[in-house]
């Protein structure tokens, strides 16, 4: 396999998470730790002594299931790119010779999907909403339950990015975004009102 | 000799976190007062003051130091005026406190007390604001010094070929029986850690009998060695896993080239982002040796071993480290910067009382040597810093705001030894695990969250705290879990290409 494989997949797993990680992560220290250090720090951080967090729980839900997604796609993705730069022929025994292709986009799905998990899990605890918090379990354990498909990769590929969808615009309504909103940024202008998710 | 130093290096493995130095001065005066005590005097004192910190308190406002006000400033032109009178305000305060510990480390004024406590309950408030932005800047060594050791641990084979042992680590592994193996480790560790302790103690004590001049000329004997020996050794050994032919012409010219700025950069004076990046490279370097040389099982038991001495000698009071750390603050020295990964400069109050005018906003940060201060124009580098996240903004003469400010150690400092063995760590996962790269993407992760946690403590307790335990803990708990629990869950997952 050569280093277009290997690229082409990182870049296809990890490129939009880590797009998301560059815009609005690392230019905050303390969202850098929370994407790092997870649910540990957050207690502490918000003991701020002057009142007032220096970050909002829904960033910090944000940042909290990037920094799970990160994790897991990592988990998943790192050892299939170390061997994709080494000698071999996939599929030779008769699997699917798609198979980085698609573990990277499985991976970037999971990885957007936990960044959703994050933010709906919060809002449900926060919210004391307690059928949020099944539901992000719910459809985590359907989104597992279709990769047994896997080899045929339509009906884990399709199904997965249907509910990731689903989920985005879940967690975009539940940040306080709207549809005006989002048809604004769209066309580039600025929104008056409620904040985008994620900022 | 080369083993001095890295014992050196290993045992000045504290983290000297100095938010403002006074507080470190006067920290035992007031150690007994209660942490609600403070919030209450907060309460009353600042309730006045602190008006522009209850203004839209976000992250960029709270992440920048309040001892540098345009700073705050740049984030939001509105709080200008206010954030400089809080500033100007809270500085007199401190000034106040800080007169008497600047000058003979004494106070016997009645009033101190009341500012002290004051002073430090800004402190406090301060260090969770601060907090975030250290550990930042920590995470970036930490893990550049990581990603060497384990890229030329994966792609160098000299590092994981055994090639015999270290004269202090006599015993070898090459045993038949479990039992016998265990106990040759645990003789190794003995005899290693005996060794760092005896150097520690040793250069302790010459520390104390202000044998500056042999300290000096063990540790210059000791970075030569690494920067000329040890790098001479690892070009050769990359230029021969790539196949790259260099004649000795060229190898001899960038050797002294490398070698040379190392020595001036390190110990003496040279751009702060060079001595860094030198620091890295040598922590890398002696990282790499102690994973050549020493044996598997030594190894971990040693990690583990020197987690718990570092924790000892750094905590009890007749601590070697402790006594170091103690010394040197006691004579307002800096511990020596061959030891020591600082991410900011040292600057001075003596110069801060000239005109301020006359010191221009220049970019340059020079470091100090241990014998000469000098002016770094702090307000400068954290305005760089800042002006780079965010938009341009309008340049203030910051300088006059900075008279009064007392002699601060902006930034964290890490030792050497930490850098050394967390990379022993994540390398020796990465050279042994047959688990590749997942193992060692958690250990990498587990010393991260173990360094934010150290840095969170020392936030709290503001004294030198051992980098080693909590890091190395984890590092090694996520290590043998991942090896042998989540490694073949995963390869298993992998195989059918399930996610879970």
């Amino acid at each position: 396999m050569t280093l277009a494989v290997f690229f082409g997949c990182s870049f296809i797993a990890f490129g939009p998470a880590l797009g998301l990680c560059l815009f609005s992560v690392v230019r905050e220290p303390l969202r850098v730790i929370i994407l790092v250090a997870g649910k540990a720090i957050e207690g502490l951080v918000a003991l701020s002594e002057d009142g007032c967090s220096p970050i909002s729980i829904q960033q910090m839900a944000y940042v909290a299931g990037l920094g799970f997604g990160l994790m897991s796609g990592a988990f998943s993705m790192i050892n299939l790119l170390a061997d994709a730069l080494g000698p071999g022929t996939v599929g030779i025994h008769g699997d699917s010779q798609l198979y980085f292709l698609t573990s990277a986009f499985m991976t970037m799905v999971m990885i957007f999907l936990h960044t959703f998990w994050g933010i709906l899990f919060f809002h449900g605890c926060e919210t004391q909403r307690w059928w949020e918090m099944v539901a992000v379990i719910f459809t985590h354990l359907i989104v597992s339950g279709l990769t047994f498909w896997n080899p045929l990769y339509l009906g884990s590929l399709i199904p997965s990015y249907l509910l990731m969808f689903a989920t985005a615009a879940w967690a975009y309504v539940l940040s306080g975004g709207c549809t005006q909103n989002l048809l604004r940024s769209l066309q580039g202008q600025q929104s008056e009102t409620s904040p985008q998710p994620g900022s | 000799m080369w083993l001095g130093e890295s014992a050196a290096l290993g045992r000045v493995s504290t983290i000297c976190l100095r938010i403002s130095k006074h507080s470190l001065n006067i920290w035992p005066h007031i150690s007994t007062v209660r942490k609600a005590l403070y919030e209450k005097l907060m309460m009353i004192i600042f309730m006045n003051s602190s008006d522009s910190e209850e203004e839209a308190c976000n992250e960029r406002t709270s992440l920048i130091s309040a001892d540098s006000p345009p700073a705050a400033s740049y984030q939001d032109g509105l709080q200008a005026p206010e954030a400089a009178e809080t500033q100007t305000y809270r500085k007199r305060r401190t000034g106040g406190s800080c007169s008497p510990s600047d000058a003979d480390g004494g106070n016997s004024d009645s009033g101190i007390p009341v500012r002290e406590i004051a002073v430090d309950d800004k402190e406090e408030e301060l260090t969770l604001k601060y907090g975030a932005k250290h550990v930042i800047m920590l995470f970036v060594p930490v893990t550049l010094c990581m990603v060497v050791v384990v890229a030329t641990i994966k792609s160098v084979r000299f590092y994981t070929e055994k090639n015999g042992q270290l004269i202090y680590t006599p015993f070898s592994e090459d045993t038949p029986s479990v039992g016998q193996r265990l106990l040759n480790s645990v003789l190794n560790t003995i005899i290693m850690i005996s060794v760092i302790i005896v150097m520690t103690v040793f250069l302790v004590v010459l520390y104390k009998y202000r044998c500056y001049k042999f300290i000096h000329g063990w540790l210059i004997l000791s970075s030569l060695m690494l920067l000329f020996l040890f790098t001479y050794i690892y070009l050769g050994e990359v230029l021969k896993t790539y196949n790259v032919a260099m004649d000795y012409l060229t190898l001899f010219f960038v050797i002294w080239n490398f070698g040379a700025v190392g020595m001036i950069c390190i110990h003496w004076k040279g751009p702060l982002h060079l001595q860094q990046a030198y620091l890295i490279m040598i922590s890398a370097l002696m990282a790499l040796v102690f994973i050549k040389y020493l044996p598997e099982w030594s190894a971990w038991v040693i990690l583990g071993a020197i987690s718990i001495y570092d924790l000892i000698a750094v905590l009890c009071p007749r601590g070697p480290l402790r006594m170091l750390v103690e010394t040197a603050q006691e004579r307002n020295e800096p511990i020596f910067p061959a030891l020591i990964y600082s991410s900011a400069m040292v600057w001075t109050v003596g110069m801060a009382k000239q005109d301020a005018a006359s010191r221009s906003l220049t970019q340059q940060t020079w470091d100090s040597a241990e014998d000469v201060r000098e002016i770094h124009d702090n307000s400068a580098y954290v305005e760089s810093e800042i002006s780079e996240a965010r938009s341009p903004a309008p340049t203030h003469p910051t300088t006059s705001l900075l008279e009064d400010l007392e002699e601060e150690e902006r930034g964290v400092k890490l030792g050497l030894g930490d850098f050394i063995f967390y990379s022993v760590l994540v390398g020796k996962a990465a050279a042994t695990a047959s688990g590749d790269w997942n193992t060692t993407l958690a250990c990498f992760v587990a010393i991260l969250i173990g360094l934010c946690l150290t840095l969170l403590l020392l936030a709290v307790f503001k004294k030198a705290l051992p980098a080693l335990p909590i890091s190395i803990t984890f590092g090694l708990v996520f290590y043998f879990s991942t090896d042998n629990l989540v490694r073949p869950f995963m390869d298993t997952l992998a195989s059918h290409q399930l996610y879970i």
